[in-house]
């Protein structure tokens, strides 16, 4: 096993990238999330692989296309408004069949908006990341080692699926340093894919990655097969981790960093004798549906705490359905909520279900 | 030229969707027979862009991607970094080179990117139905230049190859054409020589091809052929704009 | 000790990530679950420069320091920023050679060490911030003296071998301070 080490959520970001095989990065810079470039641009040229300072977000994310489409490993990280500018290629991406890893540090918005951690990019991330009918795979780690083990695993499925996966971090998982073990790592397999266009060689008939199917009868077929797809997906790849969940009469739901937020708000509560847990998605897409309605029984209410105005909250009350009451508390623009004012929330909900 | 009778085996056997007296399917054939003349369609990764040529993928044997508009010089880029040992190309018309993907075009051919791009320079967007493209000369119709294009608001045409020939990074820079024998010839040649640079790794290669489109022109075939050689090839003049020449770099 | 929170605050250029990051690494040698928080973007270049560092035996939930246990403050617009925020019966700790103010809160222990002086005189400029790690060790404890030094090593890269001497010598003034 490897050694524990400390180190920053975007640096860790790179080095799990590299221990999963991945040798090709391309990307743009953008506060919070540079240090991913920058540890990609000092490891790579050593052990062989690629990293390209693109000349926006836009050819980034086409240079992962065709690397991608070429069939080799590969990735690109950036902040909010690079994956804005990257709409276009993940659509593209998503509707050529290709897989890739992309990372989105998240800073508060919508514009230039701040460099502050944010939350605010679950619907782009989740339901309307650019045009047509498709999903990404979206992974939401709250910790540096979790995102360590998350890039491996967005890696593989993505290469299962055939799709692009997202590592949903934000500011602050990507600035924070904590002890992290790196997994063992792979050599990359660039090799396998017998869809991608790496040159026919004579050998098969010659390969096309495309999105373009001017029949809408085809086009729907292509995208229903797409939609099968994601059904199993959703069936097996699901992930949360639930907090003193069992016993709760109140439910906390948040991912990464404020789902860090909430675990401290709900120990303080739970000193004060009030019976509250936590479900924290991992993927964000898949949702977890699954666990969060197997404890709609004994949960009188749940509260979506998010660093947004109230995004994952729509999912939340899509899956409880007016079963019992869903409430919200957020903070946006980059700041972000206290544990305290997560605990005032949790007392005043408590007040009513007594 | 020999010209034959059987099409190139880097060419599919799907039909051209093209209009009539289009020169897409000559510049299509004389890049099929490059690749068959130098053995590199088994490593050959072709780029197909947005526009008329968007099937492009349909008519090369090689190994085909489709691009965004536009971006079909970063998924050049993406390729070759990938693949470095394939040949790449992009095939791509005025209006996704130069208009839309200017930016992802100047910055490939800074990189030296060792790619091939050949593009289609007809003066006006063809798939979308006649409007402006930034090769459109001053005072053409088109339809979205109904009176004319009027420089002074809708700006002047580019000149690609003189534009791109600055940069240190291209290794080839021709513009040609392919409205009598003599000038296909030419053509053939220089997008030889271009997957020549690119397979010795001299990096980023253009070839501009001025051509023709009597459908949104509103022309006949022939006098299609005649308005280029009367209209665009004073403002888009033939030649080499940049080379850096066979010998080592 | 279960759960300490420490907040480091004071200029760009004075070491506060570098204190926070020997603590940090210190705590991980000690197997104490841990976390270290910069403050980023243009504050970064030349105003104030602050860390949150959380040392518990438990998961570290918020890693951001709302409320530090320990305020370690090496300026005066970090001393009138977050002086309030630390808890009752908390500790500032302060560089007196900087912030000449005192503090004004009854509810709380304050340290003065006379840090960038006491690293001045002994041939240690710019090493204020590791003098005041090693007050911040002598008043909380926050792990064993070998994991301090162990942490050290850790946090100083191996180009820069020749500075964890001066660094070792400016913790040892501020645990004698």
């Amino acid at each position: 096993m490897n050694e524990k080490v400390l180190m920053k959520g975007n640096e860790a970001i790179a080095e799990a990238a590299i221990a999963a095989g991945c040798r090709h990065f391309f990307g743009y810079p953008i506060t919070p999330q540079t240090e991913v470039a920058a540890y990609m641009s000092k490891r790579m040229p050593k052990i062989g692989g690629v990293y390209l300072q693109a000349e926006s977000e836009v050819a980034s994310i086409n240079m992962v296309l065709g690397a991608g489409a070429a069939g080799v490993r590969v990735m690109t990280s950036t902040s909010s408004p690079g994956i804005s500018l990257m709409a276009e290629g993940i659509s593209y991406i998503a509707g050529s069949d290709v897989p890739c890893l992309i990372v989105n540090v998240q800073r508060g918005g919508p514009g230039l908006g701040g460099i502050q951690p944010s939350q605010a990019d679950y619907f782009q991330a989740t339901k309307s990341t650019a045009h047509g009918d498709f999903h990404i795979l979206v992974f939401a780690p709250s910790t540096v080692q979790e995102t360590v083990d998350m890039i491996s695993t967005a890696f593989e499925l993505g290469d299962k699926y055939r799709m692009p996966a997202m590592v949903l971090s934000d500011g602050m998982l990507g600035q924070m340093m904590e002890p992290v073990v790196l997994p063992e790592a792979k050599e990359p397999d660039n090799d396998s894919k017998d869809w991608a266009v790496s040159g026919h060689g004579g050998k098969r008939e010659h390969n096309v990655v495309n999105s373009l199917y001017i029949n809408p009868q085809e086009l729907e077929d292509l995208v229903k097969a797409r939609f099968e797809r994601y059904e199993v997906i959703k069936e097996n790849h699901q992930m949360a981790e639930e907090y003193l969940a069992d016993d709760a009469d109140i439910i906390i739901v948040a991912y990464g960093s404020s789902s860090r937020v909430s675990r401290s708000a709900i120990d303080a509560a739970r000193k004060q004798g009030i019976k509250v847990g936590m479900i924290r998605p991992i993927t964000l897409w898949p949702f977890p549906e699954k666990v969060i309605n197997k404890h709609v029984g004994h949960a009188k209410a749940f509260l979506s705490v998010e660093m947004s105005m109230g995004q994952m909250v729509d999912d939340v009350r899509l899956v409880v359905n007016g079963r019992v009451p869903v409430e919200f508390y957020g903070r946006t623009g980059g700041v972000i909520p206290t544990p305290n004012e997560v605990l005032e929330q949790i007392v005043r909900i408590n007040g009513g279900v007594q | 030229m020999t010209v034959k009778g059987e099409r190139p085996h880097a060419l599919t056997d799907a039909p051209f969707h093209y209009c009539p007296g289009c020169t897409h399917g000559i510049v299509h054939r004389l890049v099929a027979e490059v690749i068959d003349e130098l053995g590199i369609e088994g490593k050959t990764v072709g780029v197909a862009s947005v526009g008329c040529s968007v099937f492009t993928y349909n008519y090369f044997n090689c190994d085909m991607v489709q691009a965004p508009h536009g971006r079909a010089p970063a998924v050049a880029t993406g390729v070759k970094r990938a693949r470095p040992d394939n040949v790449v190309f992009t095939y791509q018309g005025d209006g996704d080179l130069a208009a839309i993907g200017m930016g992802e075009t100047v910055h490939a051919a800074a990189r030296g990117e060792n790619i091939v791009a050949i593009i289609i320079n007809n003066a006006i967007y063809g798939m979308t139905g006649g409007q402006m493209a930034p090769t459109t000369l001053p005072g053409q119709v088109t339809q979205t230049t109904p009176y004319g294009r009027d420089v002074k608001s809708a700006g002047n045409p580019i000149r690609v190859c003189e534009l791109l020939s600055s940069l240190d990074g291209v290794a080839l820079a021709e513009r040609v054409t392919v409205d009598c024998v003599k000038n296909v010839r030419a053509a053939k040649k220089a997008i030889k020589k271009a997957f020549e640079y690119q397979m010795a790794g001299k990096g980023y290669c253009i070839v501009e091809v001025v051509s023709t489109c009597p459908t949104n022109w509103g022309m006949s075939p022939a006098d299609a052929i005649q308005w280029l050689r009367d209209n665009m090839l004073p403002y888009y003049p033939l030649g080499v704009y940049k080379d850096v020449g066979e010998g080592e770099q | 000790m279960s759960d300490l929170n420490v907040l480091f605050a004071g200029f760009g250029g004075q070491g506060i990530l570098f204190a926070g990051k020997v603590m940090a690494y210190a705590a991980m040698i000690e197997g104490k679950e841990l976390s270290w928080l910069p403050s980023y973007g243009p504050e970064m270049r030349g105003g104030t420069a602050s860390c949150s560092v959380c040392i518990s035996d438990k998961a570290i939930g918020s890693p951001l320091v709302v409320n530090p246990d320990v305020l370690v403050v090496m300026n005066l617009p970090s001393l009138e920023k977050f002086e309030n925020d630390v808890v009752p019966g908390g500790l500032i700790i302060i560089d007196s050679s900087i912030v000449h103010k005192k503090v004004a809160r009854t509810d709380v222990n304050v340290v003065y060490v006379d840090a960038s002086k006491l690293a001045e005189d002994n041939g240690l400029k710019g090493a204020a911030n590791m003098v005041m790690l090693g007050r911040l060790f002598k008043e909380t404890g926050f792990c064993s003296a070998e994991n301090l030094d162990l942490g050290l090593q850790k946090s100083v890269p191996a180009r820069k071998a020749n500075l964890l001497d001066s660094n070792r010598k400016a913790i040892a003034l501020g645990i004698e301070s």
